[in-house]
């Protein structure tokens, strides 16, 4: 059972280098499951699922990207603001030629740039009407829209759409939008995970944007720990490693038993060398779990998923959809 | 600004970070030349070292520790940061946001280390009053237009750092007040939005649809007067008429601006270019990090920008080189099937040096992949600290990692 169960649109956002783009894949690939059509957006113009999924630049037109156990799709695609904003004249306006004399003019490029909360509201306007499309049987088109969103540094502003527009535009067409807009994404439908690593910067950001998003009156959804390290060592070990008082010269026995005293390097060396390794991984595991109590005092639901040591492929994408289905989040 | 400074050819090939030999055996080979960044930061002709790369790979951490550094090896420094960590903002004495460089105290040596965090829209607003008269930067300062770009537009941050750096490069000249300027990049989806950015602002302000909304009824502008009055009705349904008229008033009252605007673009463009200034791309080793520093890289070499070299941080420390993950891996099994638990400690330790050696080995793929593309580029990588670094103790420790390579 989903921990959100109403929630149809998930962003999904993260500071920088956090993997937020991998979380919002697999939590798509988690949301296909048992049949689910699920749209994962993306808004910068990275390419950034493209090259997680591996496949060509996406265009600015909804691609199938994979498939869930039970029937389920996964469709991408690349938001870009001058064609949302092609697009919306024409299906609006029937601005068809007009929009492209607005492109040949450069007046899109000024628009968007000189007023960003234009180009938020472009954005997250697409994904809005992908949300809200309906199919002639009145069902929705997509059960789940997963947004890539910019980082976490940038969110707050750019889902506050309405406070972005109302500095410039008080009444008109799009502040009308952006009002609808902001409907949905401060409704129960919406919820906005935030994804980090258990390092002190990331999860100080996380903080920082659940009070931004909260003040903003946006649903704040779950809070995903990515790359979170375990440990093979028994808490005894561990501890022994900790306080320093294990001794390297211990470990030679084993090492021979192992066949470790063939090598260039001397057994005792390479005892020592394993025991400062471990020394290094202790004192990261202190670190993270000191972290994990920041983050659990954050009062969201925690996910977690593993440190891949090989990198992310597609196998790698089903193992951590799979994660998040365990743990509820989709 | 004395920025097109020049030094002959010849001497600029004389740093740090020239070519690898040509023509030998050595070239071949895929492994990085070193950086050698403590020759980068003593020789008097750096004058300006830029730090970019994409977000979230220590770019602030890897500025403030190459300045105190330089700071403490004798070079008068200043740093300029975009938007540091609270507690190492905290550690460089940045407790406000006051837009001049203040000293930092604790700074060991013979050199000087100031430091200050950028004020966007501060900056933006100087600019503004620098090139108007007061009554007209009132009016731009207030319309909602420019509180919309000053304060939010993403390239707006970079066209201030460069702006930033061009005002400290002028005050370096002018009263020799520092003899190196050491700069953060804006944490941007790209790294190349910082060279990008002032050049789309000042292009923009000066496009063919702003000098149609000045000029509707002159010259060549009337030609395209039909085209326009399909534009401002489309704007006009789309954006509200009170919005077309705010852009308006906006543009009108910026008018003698945007020459000032694209001059100055254009003499940082220019400052960036000069033979004293020394890029410093930074990356971790992943893949995104990495693709972006290549494209920075290219981006360089094709504006005659100079590339002083790659540092790559959060490197895995290679604990036990002799024993490779797989067989640590092995080693650990074999314990437990012949031993049971009797020797579960060593093979615990094992399996973690599996872990960090799988790792490592990832990591070293990864770079390879760079350098096989540009084994021209003198890399340098620093292995990833236990925590982050939020003292002037671990930016030095920082900086022996940069220099120890």
């Amino acid at each position: 059972m989903s921990d959100w169960p109403r929630v149809r649109l998930h962003v999904v956002t993260g500071k920088g280098g956090t993997g937020k783009t991998t979380v919002a894949a697999a939590l798509a690939l988690g949301l296909a499951r048992g049949g689910r059509q699920v749209l994962l957006c993306e808004v910068e113009g990275r390419q950034g699922i493209a090259r997680l999924f591996d496949v060509e630049p996406l265009p600015y037109e909804e691609r199938l990207l994979a498939v869930a156990p039970g029937g389920g799709e996964v469709r991408a695609l690349a938001i870009d603001a001058e064609a949302a904003l092609l697009e919306y004249l024409d299906m609006y306006y029937r601005l068809g030629r007009a929009g492209r004399a607005l492109d040949r003019f450069g007046v899109i490029d000024f628009a968007t740039t000189i007023a960003p909360g234009v180009r938020d509201v472009l954005l997250s306007g697409k994904v809005f009407e992908a949300y809200r499309r309906r199919a002639r049987d009145g069902h929705p088109v997509y059960d789940h829209v997963v947004l890539d969103a910019p980082p976490t540094g940038r969110i707050p502003r750019f889902l506050n759409v309405n406070a972005e527009v109302a500095g410039i535009a008080k009444v008109g067409p799009i502040r009308k939008q952006a009002d609808s807009i902001m409907q949905v994404l401060q409704s129960r439908g919406t919820a906005v995970h935030l994804v980090t690593l258990l390092e002190d910067m990331p999860v100080q950001e996380t903080a920082d944007a659940i009070g931004e998003l909260t003040a903003a009156e946006l649903p704040v959804g779950g809070v995903v720990v990515n790359q979170a390290r375990s440990t093979p060592l028994t808490a005894t070990t561990r501890k022994a490693v900790a306080a320093g008082t294990m001794n390297a010269d211990e470990l030679v026995p084993a090492l021979e038993q192992a066949g470790l005293d063939r090598l260039d390097t001397s057994t005792s060396t390479v005892a020592q060398q394993l025991l400062s390794g471990a020394t290094d991984h202790v004192h990261r595991l202190d670190l993270e779990e000191r972290l994990m109590d920041e983050v659990d005092g954050l009062e969201r639901p925690v996910y977690r998923l593993p440190q891949l040591g090989e990198g992310i492929d597609l196998a790698a994408l089903y193992e951590l959809a799979d994660a998040l289905c365990e743990q509820g989040m989709a | 600004m004395n920025a097109r400074r020049r030094e002959p050819a010849g001497q600029r090939r004389s740093r740090g970070h020239s070519s690898p030999p040509r023509g030998s055996a050595s070239t071949r080979s895929t492994a990085p030349v070193p950086f050698d960044v403590d020759q980068l930061i003593d020789d008097p002709g750096t004058r300006i070292i830029v730090c970019c790369g994409s977000g979230g790979v220590g770019k602030t951490t890897t500025a403030a520790a190459l300045g105190l550094r330089a700071a403490e090896r004798g070079r008068s420094v200043v740093v300029l940061t975009i938007d540091p960590a609270r507690r190492l903002a905290q550690a460089l004495g940045l407790d406000e946001l006051d837009n001049i460089p203040r000293p930092v105290a604790g700074s060991d040596g013979a050199g000087r280390l100031d430091a200050m965090m950028l004020d966007m829209k501060r900056t933006f607003d100087e600019v503004v009053e620098g090139h108007a008269n007061p009554v007209k930067a009132q009016q731009i300062l207030e319309n909602p237009f420019y509180v919309a770009l000053s304060s939010s537009f993403a390239g707006t941050q970079e066209y201030m750092a460069m702006e930033k750096l061009g005002q400290l490069h002028a005050q370096t000249e002018a009263e020799a007040s520092w003899d190196l300027i050491i700069v953060d990049t804006p944490p941007s989806r790209s790294a190349l939005d910082f060279l990008d950015a002032p050049e789309h602002l000042a292009s923009l302000l000066d496009g063919r649809f702003v000098r149609m909304l000045l000029a509707p009824a002159r010259g060549p502008a009337r030609l395209l007067s039909v085209g326009l009055g399909v534009v401002t009705s489309a704007l006009n349904k789309v954006l509200g008429a009170q919005v077309l008229t705010d852009m308006q008033t906006f543009i009108a009252a910026c008018d003698t601006l945007f020459g000032g605007f694209r001059q100055r673009a254009e003499a940082t463009y220019a400052l960036l270019q000069a033979s004293g200034t020394a890029f410093v791309v930074v990356a971790t080793p992943e893949p995104d990090a990495l693709r972006e520093a290549t494209y920075f890289v290219e981006r360089l070499g094709s504006e005659h920008m100079p590339l002083a070299g790659l540092v790559v941080n959060r490197v895995q420390a290679e604990a036990v080189p002799a024993v490779s993950a797989s067989a640590a891996e092995r080693a650990a099994q074999q314990l437990v099937d012949q031993t049971g638990e009797q020797h579960e400690v060593a093979a615990g330790l094992l399996l973690i040096q599996a872990e960090r050696a799988r790792q490592r080995q990832r990591q070293d793929r990864l770079r390879k992949g760079f350098a096989g593309a540009h084994p021209e580029v003198p890399t340098v990588g620093v292995v990833a600290l236990a925590g982050d670094v939020h003292d002037l103790d671990g930016l030095r420790q920082v900086g022996d990692l940069l220099a120890a390579g």
